[in-house]
C-alpha cells in the first residue's frame, strides 16, 4: 500500500488495469487477466500449483547446469547407494547413475511429452467440436458419434493397445495419448458452440457475409477457449500419469532415457531393499502433477465459475 | 407406469446407440490390428517359412482379401465369440479372458466397495462443512488420489504394509500353497472359498486383495466423494431441507436420510462410472500386485508381441465400459420417476 503512494506510475497502471471503462480491446484484455491474476492470488492451493509449475520449467530449462552429475553416466563401483550418500543427495541406482540428476533431467521429457499432447489434442477437439456444434445435422452426428466411441474406451488401454500397434517409444507414445485425449475437448466445444450459435452477434456477423469457417475460427472458437483452458489444466495432470503408466510398463521413453515412468519401472526390481530407486521418481510424478491438479482447479474457479461448486 | 412407451422407446434408442459404438470399438481395434507393422501372416509361419506357405497363411488368414471384407470376416468372429488364437498360451483369447476375467472382477468390485463406504461420506461431510477445515481436508485427499500415479502407490505400499509391516499378503491372489486347493466355480476366490467353506483360504484371499484394492479404491475415493459433495451441495441448497429443518427434524436425519436420499440417484451412475474406470487402473495395479486378471493379460500380451490378446483384451474392456454405462443409464431411468 505504502509503495503504492510513494510511486505514482504504479498506482496509474492499478488504475489502468482496474478501470471500468476501458479504452480499447487489447485494454479491456489486460484489466480481465489482471483481475483473473488477482483472484488467483487469493486461493494459496492454486498459486502452490503454479510455483511447482514454474520450478517443473525452470528445471527443466537449466538440467545441464543445476543436475549435479550427467544422468547417463554410470558408476558402477558405486551402486544403490541410499540417499544422503556424499554427492548423491537421492542415491544412486542399479547402475550408480545419480538420481537426483535423473530426476531433473527427466523433467524436461515430461515436459516435453505434457507440451506436445496440450498443442495438438485440445485443436483436433475444439475443431471437431465446433464443427459439429456449429454446423449440425448429419456432421454432428456422425463426428459426435466417432468421439463417443473413442470415449468409449478407457484411455489409458486405448492408449496401450495404439503404442503396442506402432511400437514402443516417446513419440509414439505422445501420439496414443492424443489420440485418446481429444474427445472431451470436442464435447465441450459442441456444447459451447451450441450455446453461443444461435446469438444475435453471430447472425450479425453472418449478414455481413462472414464465412462459415471465418465465423468458425474467429468467432466461436475464442469463445470455447477458456473453458478448454481449463480442462487442459485439469488433464495434463491425468497426461503426465498416462505417459508416466507407459514408461512403466517400457512402452514410452526407451531406457537409457531418464524418464520418471521407466525409472519407477526398473526401481521396482530393487524395491524391499532400495527404496529410493522407485520413490523418488514417484515423488516427482506426484508433486508435478499434484501441480497441475492445483492450478487448475484455481483456473477452473476463475474462468469458469458455472462448474466451480 | 413402469414400462410406458416412451419408457421403452428411449430404452430401444440407447441400445441402438450402443450398437453403434461397440461396431465403432471394433473398426477401432480392426484399424490398430491393421496399422501394425508387424505381419500377421509371418507371425504365425515365421521367416524361414517358404513363399508358398506364407501365401498359402495369408490367404488362410483372409489377408488377400479387400479391407472392408476383413473388416465384416473380423466382425462376424467377434460375434461368434472368436477373437483369435493367443501366441503366448496357445489357446483361443476368448477362453483366457473368461478365465482371468473373474480376478479383475474380484478387484475392482472390492475397490469400488472402498470407494463408497469412503468416498460417500467424506463427501457428505465436505458438503455439510463447506469452506471449513473438513471441506479442505476431503479435497485436498481427492486432489492427492487424483495426482498419483497409481502403479507408484502401489509399490509403495507393498513396501510399507507388506514388506516393511508385514500386515497383507504379497503379490499374486494367495499364497502359493493355497493355489489351486478350492475347486474354481466362479473364478472369485473370495467366493470359492467360501463355498467350499475354507476359511483359512478366505483370510489368505483377503489379505492379498485388500492392498492392491485399497490402492485401486482411492482414486475411484476421490472422485466419488467429490461428486457426492457436489450433488450434496445442491440439495442442501433446496426448499424441502429448509422446510425439513423448519419442522424440527434433526440436522443429522435431514442430512443423512433426505439430502442423501436424493442424492443416491445420480451417485448411482457415479459409482457405475467409477467401477468402469477401475478397470483402466487395474492394468497398472494388476502389473505392480501381478494380479492374473485383464490388465496383467494384456500387459502381458504387450510385452511379448502378442497383439490378438491385445485387441481382444482391449474390446473386451471397451464393451464392458459401454455396457457400464448402458446400465447406469438404464438404473438411472428406473430409479428416477423423472427420467421415465
Amino acid at each position: 500500500m505504502t509503495a503504492d503512494t510513494l510511486n505514482p506510475a504504479k498506482a496509474g497502471l492499478r488504475a489502468w488495469l482496474t478501470t471500468d471503462t476501458p479504452a480499447s480491446r487489447g485494454h479491456a484484455r489486460m484489466v480481465q487477466a489482471y483481475l483473473g491474476w488477482l483472484s488467483l492470488t487469493r486461493n494459496p492451493l492454486a498459486l502452490l500449483g503454479l510455483a511447482i509449475l514454474v520450478v517443473l520449467i525452470a528445471v527443466s530449462a537449466l538440467a545441464p547446469w543445476i543436475a549435479p552429475h550427467d544422468p547417463l553416466a554410470q558408476e558402477l563401483t558405486n551402486r544403490l547407494q541410499p540417499p544422503g550418500s556424499p554427492g548423491h543427495l537421492f542415491g544412486t541406482d542399479e547402475l550408480g547413475r545419480d538420481i537426483l540428476s535423473r530426476i531433473i533431467h527427466g523433467a524436461s521429457i515430461t515436459l516435453y511429452i505434457v507440451t506436445l499432447v496440450a498443442v495438438t489434442a485440445p485443436v483436433v477437439g475444439l475443431v471437431i467440436g465446433t464443427l459439429a456444434g456449429y454446423i449440425g445435422g448429419w456432421t454432428d452426428t456422425v463426428l459426435m458419434r466417432l468421439t463417443d466411441i473413442f470415449l468409449a474406451f478407457p484411455r489409458l488401454v486405448l492408449a496401450l493397445a495404439f503404442v503396442a500397434a506402432l511400437g514402443p517409444g516417446i513419440e509414439n507414445a505422445v501420439l496414443a495419448i492424443a489420440i485418446t485425449s481429444w474427445p472431451p475437448y470436442a464435447r465441450l466445444a459442441r456444447a459451447e458452440t451450441l450455446t453461443v450459435r444461435h446469438q444475435d452477434y453471430i447472425s450479425a456477423i453472418r449478414l455481413q457475409g462472414a464465412s462459415a469457417t471465418r465465423i468458425i475460427a474467429g468467432h466461436v472458437m475464442p469463445l470455447c477457449l477458456s473453458s478448454v483452458i481449463v480442462r487442459v489444466t485439469l488433464d495434463m495432470a491425468g497426461i503426465i500419469l498416462t505417459a508416466a503408466g507407459l514408461g512403466f510398463l517400457g512402452l514410452g521413453a526407451q531406457p537409457p532415457i531418464p524418464e520418471w515412468g521407466a525409472m519407477i519401472s526398473s526401481g521396482r526390481k530393487f524395491l524391499l531393499d532400495q527404496w529410493w530407486v522407485a520413490t523418488m521418481p514417484g515423488l516427482a510424478i506426484f508433486i508435478v502433477s499434484l501441480g497441475f491438479n492445483l492450478l487448475g482447479d484455481g483456473l477452473r474457479d476463475i474462468l469458469d465459475p458455472r462448474s466451480g461448486q | 407406469m413402469l414400462l410406458s412407451p416412451r419408457f421403452l422407446r428411449s430404452v430401444l434408442k440407447t441400445v441402438a446407440t450402443i450398437a453403434v459404438t461397440f461396431i465403432g470399438l471394433l473398426f477401432i481395434t480392426f484399424i490398430i490390428g491393421r496399422v501394425m507393422p508387424i505381419d500377421p501372416a509371418l507371425s504365425v509361419v515365421g521367416d524361414k517359412a517358404s513363399e508358398e506357405i506364407y501365401q498359402a497363411a495369408r490367404k488362410a488368414m483372409g489377408l488377400d482379401q479387400p479391407l472392408y471384407v476383413q473388416f465384416f470376416y473380423y466382425i462376424s468372429d467377434v460375434f461368434r465369440g472368436d477373437l483369435g488364437t493367443s501366441l503366448l498360451t496357445a489357446r483361443p483369447v476368448a477362453e483366457d479372458i473368461i478365465r482371468v476375467f473373474p480376478a479383475t472382477l474380484e478387484l475392482a468390485t472390492i475397490a469400488t466397495i472402498f470407494g463408497i463406504i469412503f468416498g460417500v461420506p467424506m463427501g457428505v461431510v465436505a458438503a455439510v462443512n463447506k469452506g471449513r477445515w473438513p471441506d479442505q481436508v476431503v479435497r485436498v485427499l481427492g486432489l492427492f488420489g487424483y495426482s498419483m500415479p497409481v502403479f507408484w502407490l502401489g509399490l509403495i505400499g507393498l513396501l510399507v504394509f507388506y514388506g516393511v509391516l508385514g500386515w497383507v499378503g504379497g503379490p499374486g491372489r494367495l499364497d502359493i500353497f493355497f493355489e489351486d486347493v478350492v475347486p474354481n466355480i466362479t473364478g472369485v476366490i473370495l467366493i470359492d472359498s467360501l463355498i467350499a467353506g475354507d476359511f483359512e483360504i478366505f483370510g489368505n484371499a483377503l489379505s492379498h486383495i485388500i492392498l492392491p484394492a485399497a490402492v485401486l479404491g482411492y482414486y475411484s475415493i476421490a472422485y466419488i466423494s467429490r461428486m457426492t459433495r457436489s450433488f450434496m451441495l445442491e440439495q442442501l441448497s433446496q426448499e424441502y431441507i429448509t422446510t425439513a429443518r423448519v419442522k424440527g427434524i434433526s440436522e443429522f436425519q435431514v442430512i443423512w436420510r433426505h439430502a442423501l436420499g436424493n442424492v443416491m440417484v445420480p451417485l448411482i451412475t457415479v459409482i457405475a462410472l467409477s467401477y468402469a474406470q477401475l478397470l483402466e487402473g487395474s492394468v497398472l495395479t494388476e502389473t505392480v500386485f501381478a494380479w492374473p486378471g485383464l490388465g496383467f493379460y494384456i500387459t502381458a500380451g504387450l510385452l511379448s508381441a502378442d497383439m490378438n490378446a491385445v485387441l481382444g483384451g482391449t474390446l473386451v474392456v471397451g464393451g464392458v465400459f459401454v455396457g457400464l454405462n448402458l446400465l447406469s443409464d438404464l438404473l438411472y431411468r428406473l430409479v428416477d420417476p423423472r427420467a421415465r
